[in-house]
């Protein structure tokens, strides 16, 4: 009876270590997450728009249909990237997200208080690289760190009525990502 | 020989409450953080880099980006007021105040995150498109048949969820207290 115990007990401890190691695993193994189904559609370093999730099988789940959407799926191994959004009239926001879709920044039209979000987005080894003085002298120049070297820009602007759709895609399709190539 | 049999017996077990366990969790949607007003649950941390594991892992399988910090947060109801599903062949009806935000969305999801059909292609609505009343509240009638004023149909499915998003809202960025908050009430009317 007492061996019965222990090996149960021993079944317990080892069951916590596999479910505390497939839960960290989890984002490792996936095969359908955000980048990998927007992968399949979006080129790498371009803004494409994203189709509405009107039909049965929508890129993504819970995607909000008030918003017209678009992506660009970034690779900053050759070089920092240069982001360029235009805002719309309602109300525009970019979020960052790494490989495993971590939203690590986000800004919207009015935190970004001009009529263009104009930001770079380098890793945290291209930053160090960076000149000391550039960094000084452009003080309105926004960088953002990615903590991985690739991921996803996802530009979202609202129609607030389904009229103003059309507006909201325009703005969204604007929207530039460009890589500007290592200093050598 | 009872060495071995004790040996596999753990294994398998070890193998059922591990897996077991980490089923449920993501299929559950357990994730730490939560933040709770009546029916509606959001998971602010999820839109940062303080996101916790279970909710990653939920996010990994899912294929959904979480909406950012900086941009909003997103409220989730599978129930209402007093726990009972949201069932597509009743009538629930949202009534009430929502918490300061610039915009916000209503959407109606099926339980995996896609779009219900219906006759007039309405999947929600937006806090400027809404018919409110002269002291700014307002209500949504969500159910399989028309009906007059704000209606949401539910095309009649089993179960569906219902996303209120708040877009630039102080909430959930700085306090994480339930009662931040009006959220609007969700009550069942009739079923048919």
């Amino acid at each position: 009876m007492i061996r019965m115990t222990f090996w149960i007990l021993g079944a317990l401890l080892l069951g916590g270590i596999v479910h505390l190691s497939t839960v960290l695993a989890m984002p490792q193994a996936a095969t359908q997450d955000a980048y990998s189904r927007l992968a399949r559609v979006v080129p790498v370093n371009k803004v494409l728009p994203i189709a509405a999730p009107t039909g049965q099988d929508p890129i993504m789940p819970f995607m909000d249909p008030a918003f017209a959407v678009a992506v660009c799926r970034y690779d900053l191994s050759q070089g920092t990237l240069k982001f360029i959004a235009p805002v719309s009239q309602a109300y525009t926001s970019v979020t960052f997200y790494t490989r495993k879709s971590v939203a690590y920044y986000a800004i919207n039209d009015r935190a970004a208080g001009r009529r263009t979000i104009e930001l770079d987005l380098m890793t945290l080894q291209q930053h160090a690289l960076l000149p000391p003085q550039e960094d000084v002298t452009n003080a309105d120049r926004l960088i953002i760190e990615s903590p991985t070297t690739t991921g996803l820009i996802v530009i979202r602007a609202l129609a607030p009525e389904p009229g103003l759709m059309t507006m909201a895609r325009r703005t969204v399709a604007d929207a530039r990502c460009r890589v500007e190539p290592l200093p050598q | 020989m009872r060495l071995f049999f004790g040996s596999c017996f753990t294994l398998l077990l070890a193998a059922a409450i591990g897996l077991g366990a980490t089923w449920l969790t993501l299929t559950r949607g357990v994730a730490f953080g939560a933040l709770r007003i009546g029916a509606w649950t959001a998971w602010p941390r999820s839109g940062s880099v303080d996101i916790d594991p279970y909710a990653r892992a939920i996010i990994a399988r899912s294929g959904e980006l979480p909406i950012g910090t900086g941009d909003g947060v997103a409220f989730y109801a599978r129930t209402d007021d007093v726990g009972k599903d949201l069932d597509g062949r009743c009538t629930f009806v949202l009534s009430g105040m929502t918490p300061p935000a610039r915009y916000w969305t209503l959407t109606l999801y099926d339980p995996e995150g896609r779009m219900v059909a219906n006759a007039i292609d309405r999947h929600g609505f937006t806090s400027a498109e809404i018919m409110r009343d002269v002291g700014g509240r307002f209500a949504i009638s969500v159910g399989p048949r028309a009906r007059p004023g704000n209606w949401l149909p539910s095309g009649g499915i089993e179960q569906y969820v219902l996303v209120l998003r708040l877009y630039d809202t102080p909430i959930g960025v700085a306090s994480m207290t339930s009662r931040e908050g009006p959220m609007p009430a969700i009550v069942r009317k009739d079923c048919s």
